[in-house]
């Protein structure tokens, strides 16, 4: 099965992807976001966006967890990265393992168990 | 523990008991199938990690050799340079199965060689050819971090199942079945005494009759 790739963005960081074969798409917001994602998750096997898009559609993100494809992943944009990515890793780990045993340096460094 | 509501005959209690061994059998299974499960997912769950920080780092990278030409060009020229690929990466969607969870598999191929830019040279500064060279390194990590992310994302999803699943057949359903199971024999064999006893009453009985 042959699958093509297409990338969310806001604005132009998106626009270097292109230069691979990855198709992008710029977008002005969430909203816009939204629309997009939910249309490209029809026709693209792997879509990546960027965390704070990623953020503002958390919604549509979690229903397609738990399918195989369309594959969407979180990627840091050119402003930082926002830990989205993170958070959704963090949350499988908590739902398999029930303890976080990657990141939990981030918090107090104390475990939580009682 | 709630007991089964069944009437206690001999009929019954075979059925349960062939209901328990199975229970047992498919708890033992689940429960071994669950650990194999998170077994794999830490595995995978720490290639995600490093693979997620590599390629954070090399997005951040890329972006910023990207904007530092894009700051030097004018607009047109950049979407004009980068609105072609040099290179058509096809991503070859298949699917493999860890202990019977269906995960993608992503095997990626490229067409065209590495070499090319998608634009002339003289068009551009350098910044975009550095962008655009990092950015063919990226994306296949940016794949294989597709990859691991859905698998972990999968895996976490199918162990939550087979917990719960372990969970109900340890806590509820084997119990109850034991006790249902310890019901029925109970009452079978104070059948059994009660129905000696008047027997017994029965024949004494006749005896003081017969005197």
């Amino acid at each position: 099965m042959q699958g093509k790739m297409a990338v969310i963005g806001d604005g132009d960081s998106v626009l270097v992807f292109s230069s691979v074969g990855i198709d992008s798409f710029p977008v002005k917001d969430g909203k816009d976001a939204e629309a997009r994602l939910i249309s490209l998750a029809k026709r693209y096997k792997i879509i990546f966006i960027t965390e704070a898009l990623a953020r503002e559609n958390d919604e549509i993100i979690k229903r397609y967890l738990a399918k195989p494809y369309p594959i969407i992943i979180p990627l840091p944009s050119g402003s930082g990265e926002s830990g989205y990515g993170e958070s959704l890793i963090k949350s499988a780990m908590e739902k398999a393992l029930g303890i976080d045993i990657l990141y939990n340096k981030n918090k107090d460094g104390e475990d939580k168990t009682d | 523990m709630a007991r089964i509501n069944v009437n206690p005959t001999r009929m019954e209690l075979s059925r349960l008991k062939a209901r328990l061994k199975t229970a047992m059998r498919g708890h033992k299974l689940l429960k071994d199938k669950t650990d194999e499960l998170i077994r794999r997912f830490t595995a995978i769950i720490k290639e995600n990690k490093r693979l997620r920080d590599e390629v954070e780092e090399d997005m951040s990278r890329v972006l910023t050799q990207f904007s530092a030409a894009k700051s030097l060009m004018s607009e047109e020229d950049i979407e004009l340079a980068f609105s072609m690929p040099a290179v058509s990466l096809e991503v070859e969607c298949a699917s493999q199965s860890i202990m019977n969870v269906a995960v993608p598999r992503l095997i990626l191929s490229e067409k065209g060689s590495e070499k090319a830019y998608p634009y002339a040279f003289a068009a551009v500064t350098s910044e975009a050819d550095y962008s655009v060279r990092m950015m063919g390194k990226t994306v296949y990590k940016l794949v294989k971090l597709a990859e691991t992310e859905k698998t972990a994302q999968m895996l976490a999803d199918e162990i939550e199942k087979g917990k719960r699943r372990v969970n109900a057949l340890e806590n509820i359903m084997i119990p109850s079945l034991e006790e249902t199971i310890k019901y029925i024999s109970m009452k079978l064999e104070e059948n059994d005494r009660s129905s000696r006893t008047r027997l017994m009453k029965v024949k004494s009985m006749l005896e003081e009759g017969a005197r």
